[in-house]
C-alpha cells in the first residue's frame, strides 16, 4: 500500500474545456460561478482584514457558525419548516457569527484579556456548543439531519442551482459594499488612532467589516466548509502582498488570486472524481500563493535573497580593496588571511579592472586605488562620527563602522562630511581628501586588528 | 456488582481521566500560550495534524497509535517551523502566516483523506471532535483491579499518550519555570542572560505540538484548543503571579475536564428523569462538553473576577465616582462658607447628600433646605481645598501654567492627592496663598 496507486483518470480535453467555459451542464457551470464569485469578494474583503492585522478573525466567525446552523435547523423543525432550507441555515449561521464577534470586540475592549486569547476562546466555545448540538439533532427522532454536517467540510455537491443563485449574489453583494465603504476601511486599516481622532465611528466599521467577514464565510460554508472558508479569505491578499505595497493594488490583485482560485479549484474537482472541492480551492490559492512568495521581484523571497547575496558581495569586496588600500598607507602586506570568503571578491575585483595579481604580489590598478580611497573615506567618515557624535572609544569602532560603510549613500555621506567638518576633522573643510584613522590600523606584527 | 458500577470503572474512569490528562497538559502550556500572544497558534497546530496523522497511516497501514502520533508530531513541528519561517523570512504578519500554513496543511489532509477513502478507515470528524466515548478499559472492574499489575497491560493507549504528555508538560514547566518566565516576558532579557529565548520558544511550541497530537484523539483538535485557551484566560483573570496563574490554569482545566465530562454522560439521563420528558437519556459529545464547561468557567471568570472582573470593575468605578460627587460636595459648601453664601441642598443629586449625611460630614440647618458642613466634613473639605489650591499654585509656579486656566486640572488631581504628596507640593514654613489671593488652608496635624 502506498501513497502513489491512488491513480488520478484524467478527463479528456474537450470536457475540460467544457467545464472552464462553462458548458458542461446548468449545476455544474452554476457550481464553478459560485465559487468564482465567492473568491471574488472573499479576496476583496480580506485585504481590509489582513491590514488590520485579524486575519484569523474569519477562522473564529467560521468556526462560530456551527452552532447557528445546529440551532437554526433546530429552531425551523420546531416550528414545523423544512430543516434543510438553505437560507434559513444561513441566518443562523450569521448569527451565531455576530456573537460571537460582539463577544470578540467586548472581552477585548472590557477585560485585559488579549485580542487573540479572546478570539482562540471563542472559536473552540462556539465550535464545541455546536458540537454538542448537532449530537443532539443526532438523537432527535426527526429525519432529514443527515447534511447538517456537510458545512464542516463543504460539498458543492449538495448544492442546488438556487442555492448557488444564493451563495453567489450574496458574495457580489459583499464585494459591493466592499467597494462603497473602501475609503473609510482603508483609513481604519492603516492609522485607526488618528480615524478615531477624525471623528470616524471606528468600532462601527469594523463590525461592518466582521459583518463581511461573517457574510463571506457563511456564504462559504456550503462550497468550501467551515474548516477552508478562512483560506479564502487569508491566502489571497497575503499573496497579493507580495506583489504590492499599494491598496489601489493589493486590492484587484487580490480579489483576482481569490476569483481564479474559486473557478479552478470547483473546475478540477469537477473533472476528477473524489476530490472535495473546498480542499482543492485552497490548494490552488496556495499553489498561487508559493508562486509568488518566491517570485514576487521586490518582498519576494527570491529578490531578497538575490539582494542579500549582492550585499554579501560588495561587502567582501569593499574588505579587499580597504585591506589593500591601507597596507598600502602603512607600508605593510595587506592582512587579507583574517578576512573569510574573499576569494570570490578577489576574481570579481580582477576581471573589474581593480587589481592585479595575486597573494603578496596583489595590488591595487589606479581605478581599484581611487574607489578603494572612497571607501576607507566613507570608514574612516563613519568611525569619526561614532567617536566625536555617539562617543564610543576609538578602539571600539571599527566593527560597527565595518557594517555601515557598505550601506552608506551620498546623502549620508554629505552628512558626515558636514559633521567631521563641524569639528574641525577634514583637512580642508569642503575637500575629498582621506582623513586620518581613529585607532591605529593594523599591522602584521600586531597579529590582529584593534 | 451492578453493571452501571461496572460501567463506571471500565469506561467512565478511563475516559474521564483521559480528558483530564489532557486537560492538565493543555492547561499548564496554555498559560504561556496566552501571555505570549500565542494564543491561535493551538488552532493551527490542530487543524494541520491531519495531513501528518492520515499519511503516518498510509505508510504503515495501520491504526496503531505510535506511528499515528509521530505522524502527527512531525505535522505540528513542521506548522510550527513554517509559521516562523513565513514570519521571519517572507515577513508575513503573524495571524496570516498561521493561517495559510494551517488551512494549507488541512486542505491536504482532507484530499489525502478523501482520495484514499477505500483504504483508510479516518473520518476527518473523529479528528475534529475526538473519540472520548469510545475508550475502554476492559479488565478495569474495581479499584482493586488497579493493584493487579496485568490489568495495566490492558489500558487504553489514550490514557498512556495523555498521561505522558501531561506529566511532561508539567516536569517540563517546573523545570524550565524561571527561563519560560523570564522568555515570556522580556525575550531580549532572556537572550542578554545567555540562555536562546528562541530556543525556548520553540520547545514550548514543540511541547504544545505534542499535547495537541495526544489529546486530539481524545478530545478532538477544536477542544484541544478549548483547553489550552479558556482555562490560561480565566487564570489569568483571576491572578497577577505566574506561577500561580499557571497552577490555576491547570486547576481550571482539570476541574472543567471532569466537569464537562459528567454533565455529559450523566446530564441528559438526569433531566430526563427530573423532567419526566421523554428525550433519549444518551450521552452527549463530552469533548463539546468539556469545551463548552471551559467556556462556562471563563464567563463567569470575565464577569466575576475579584479585581480584573468586569462587575468588580464596574463597582470600583462607581464608588469612585460617588466619591468624587460627595468631595465635590463638601468642596462646594467650604467654599460657600468661606464666600458666607448660603448652601442650598437642591443643586446637588440627593444620592451625594444622603451619602455625606450618612458619613455625618453634612447635616441639615434646623427647618430648613439649607444644608451646612459637619465638623468633620469641614475637616475633609480642607484638606480637598488644600490640595486643591497647593495644585494650582504648584501648576502655575513650576508648570508655568496660565493662572485662569489651572480650576479644571486642580478639580480633578484634588481627588486623588495623599497626604504624601501634600509634603512634596507643600514648601515648608511657606504660608500660601492661592492665584485669586485666597488663603490655603493649614495641613491638619
Amino acid at each position: 500500500m502506498s501513497l502513489t496507486d491512488t491513480s488520478i483518470s484524467f478527463p479528456p480535453w474537450s470536457q475540460v474545456f467544457d467545464v472552464l467555459a462553462f458548458r458542461q451542464g446548468y449545476n455544474t457551470s452554476a457550481v464553478v460561478l459560485g465559487t468564482t464569485l465567492l473568491g471574488l469578494a472573499a479576496g476583496t474583503v480580506g485585504v481590509f482584514t489582513l491590514l488590520r492585522r485579524r486575519a484569523l478573525m474569519g477562522d473564529v466567525l467560521a468556526h462560530a457558525t456551527l452552532p447557528g446552523i445546529a440551532l437554526a435547523f433546530l429552531a425551523a423543525t420546531a416550528l414545523g419548516m423544512e430543516g434543510r432550507s438553505l437560507p434559513v441555515l444561513l441566518l443562523g449561521a450569521a448569527a451565531t457569527a455576530v456573537l460571537a464577534a460582539a463577544a470578540v470586540q467586548a472581552v477585548t475592549r472590557h477585560t485585559r484579556l488579549t485580542e487573540d486569547t479572546a478570539m482562540a476562546a471563542a472559536l473552540s466555545v462556539f465550535f464545541g456548543v455546536g458540537v454538542v448540538l448537532l449530537m443532539v439533532i443526532a438523537r432527535m427522532p426527526v429525519g432529514n439531519q443527515g447534511g447538517l454536517k456537510t458545512f464542516i467540510l463543504g460539498q458543492t455537491a449538495a448544492m442546488t442551482g438556487r442555492d448557488t443563485m444564493l451563495i453567489g449574489g450574496l458574495a457580489l453583494a459583499a464585494f459591493v459594499v466592499t467597494g462603497l465603504v473602501y475609503k473609510e476601511l482603508r483609513l481604519v486599516c492603516f492609522d485607526a488612532g488618528y480615524a478615531r481622532a477624525r471623528g470616524w465611528p471606528v468600532g462601527a466599521l469594523d463590525l461592518l467589516m466582521m459583518a463581511l467577514v461573517v457574510t463571506i464565510t457563511v456564504v462559504g460554508l456550503q462550497a468550501v466548509g467551515l474548516v477552508l472558508v478562512i483560506a479564502l479569505v487569508i491566502i489571497p491578499p497575503t499573496a497579493a502582498r507580495f506583489w504590492t505595497s499599494q491598496l489601489g493594488v493589493m486590492l484587484p490583485v487580490s480579489a483576482a488570486i481569490g476569483a481564479i482560485s474559486g473557478y479552478l479549484g470547483a473546475a478540477v474537482s469537477a473533472l476528477i472524481p473524489r476530490l472535495p472541492t473546498g480542499a482543492i480551492i485552497v490548494l490552488t490559492a496556495g499553489a498561487v500563493f508559493i508562486v509568488s512568495m518566491l517570485a514576487a521581484p521586490h518582498r519576494g523571497l527570491l529578490a531578497t535573497a538575490l539582494r542579500a547575496l549582492a550585499l554579501r558581495r560588495r561587502t567582501a569586496e569593499h574588505h579587499v580593496l580597504r585591506a589593500l588600500f591601507e597596507s598600502r598607507e602603512t607600508g605593510a602586506p595587506p592582512s587579507l588571511r583574517e578576512l573569510r570568503g574573499i576569494g570570490g571578491a578577489v576574481a570579481r575585483l580582477d576581471r573589474r579592472g581593480l587589481l592585479t595579481g595575486r597573494g603578496a604580489s596583489m595590488a591595487l590598478t589606479a581605478r581599484g586605488l581611487s574607489q578603494a580611497a572612497q571607501i576607507t573615506r566613507n570608514h574612516r567618515l563613519w568611525e569619526q562620527f561614532l567617536v566625536d557624535y555617539a562617543e564610543l572609544a576609538p578602539s571600539h569602532v571599527d566593527f560597527s563602522a565595518d557594517r555601515v560603510e557598505h550601506v552608506l549613500t551620498p546623502d549620508l555621506v554629505a552628512e558626515l562630511e558636514a559633521a567631521a567638518a563641524a569639528r574641525g576633522r577634514l583637512p580642508t573643510p569642503a575637500g575629498a581628501e582621506l582623513i586620518p584613522s581613529v585607532h591605529p590600523l593594523r599591522s602584521p606584527d600586531a597579529g590582529g586588528g584593534p | 456488582m451492578t453493571t452501571l458500577a461496572q460501567q463506571f470503572w471500565t469506561m467512565d474512569v478511563p475516559a474521564g481521566l483521559t480528558a483530564v490528562f489532557a486537560a492538565l497538559a493543555c492547561g499548564v502550556l496554555g498559560s504561556f500560550l496566552v501571555l505570549r500572544k500565542q494564543a491561535l497558534m493551538g488552532d493551527a497546530i490542530s487543524h494541520a495534524v491531519l495531513p501528518g496523522i492520515v499519511i503516518a497511516f498510509l505508510l504503515t497501514g495501520s491504526r496503531a497509535t505510535l506511528p499515528v502520533l509521530v505522524g502527527a508530531a512531525v505535522a505540528g513541528v513542521l506548522t510550527v517551523v513554517l509559521v516562523e519561517a513565513l514570519c521571519r523570512l517572507a515577513r508575513v504578519e503573524a495571524q496570516a502566516s498561521m493561517g495559510v500554513v494551517f488551512s494549507l496543511l488541512f486542505a491536504l489532509g482532507v484530499i489525502l483523506v478523501r482520495r484514499t477513502a477505500d483504504r483508510v478507515d479516518l473520518d476527518p470528524d473523529c479528528v475534529l471532535y475526538g473519540q472520548l466515548e469510545t475508550i475502554f478499559w476492559e479488565r478495569l472492574t474495581g479499584p482493586v483491579a488497579l493493584l493487579d499489575p496485568t490489568v495495566w497491560a490492558d489500558a487504553p493507549h489514550q490514557l498512556a499518550s495523555t498521561g505522558a504528555i501531561a506529566l511532561l508538560s508539567v516536569a517540563a514547566v517546573t523545570i524550565l519555570f524561571k527561563e519560560l518566565r523570564i522568555a515570556a516576558f522580556d525575550p531580549g532579557l532572556a537572550t542578554a542572560q545567555g540562555f536562546r529565548a528562541g530556543v525556548l520558544h520553540y520547545v514550548l511550541m514543540v511541547l504544545v505540538a505534542c499535547a495537541v497530537v495526544a489529546s486530539f484523539e481524545a478530545v478532538g483538535s477544536i477542544l484541544v484548543v478549548a483547553m489550552l485557551v479558556c482555562p490560561a484566560a480565566s487564570a489569568r483573570l483571576l491572578t497577577d503571579r505566574l506561577s500561580s496563574h499557571v497552577w490555576l490554569s491547570a486547576l481550571i482545566s482539570a476541574a472543567s475536564a471532569a466537569a464537562g465530562y459528567v454533565i455529559a454522560g450523566f446530564g441528559p439521563a438526569a433531566v430526563a428523569r427530573l423532567t419526566g420528558w421523554d428525550i433519549a437519556g444518551e450521552a452527549l459529545s463530552a469533548s463539546g462538553m468539556i469545551a463548552a464547561t471551559s467556556g462556562l468557567v471563563l464567563a463567569a471568570a470575565i464577569f466575576l473576577a475579584p479585581s480584573h472582573g468586569v462587575v468588580a470593575r464596574a463597582i470600583r468605578r462607581r464608588r469612585l465616582r460617588a466619591r468624587i460627587d460627595r468631595e465635590d460636595l463638601l468642596a462646594s459648601l467650604f467654599r460657600d462658607e468661606e464666600q458666607h453664601r448660603p448652601s442650598d441642598a437642591a443643586v446637588f443629586r440627593a444620592a451625594t447628600v444622603r451619602a455625606a449625611r450618612r458619613l455625618g460630614q453634612v447635616d441639615f440647618e434646623p427647618g430648613g433646605t439649607r444644608i451646612r458642613l459637619t465638623e468633620s466634613g469641614r475637616t475633609e473639605a480642607r484638606r480637598l481645598i488644600r490640595a486643591h489650591r497647593l495644585w494650582e499654585g504648584y501648576l502655575v509656579d513650576e508648570l508655568g501654567a496660565r493662572p485662569d486656566q489651572v480650576h479644571r486640572t486642580a478639580t480633578e488631581l484634588e481627588h486623588v492627592t495623599d497626604a504624601a504628596m501634600d509634603r512634596e507640593l507643600a514648601p515648608p514654613g511657606a504660608e500660601r496663598r492661592d492665584q485669586s489671593g485666597k488663603p490655603v488652608p493649614p495641613r491638619d496635624s
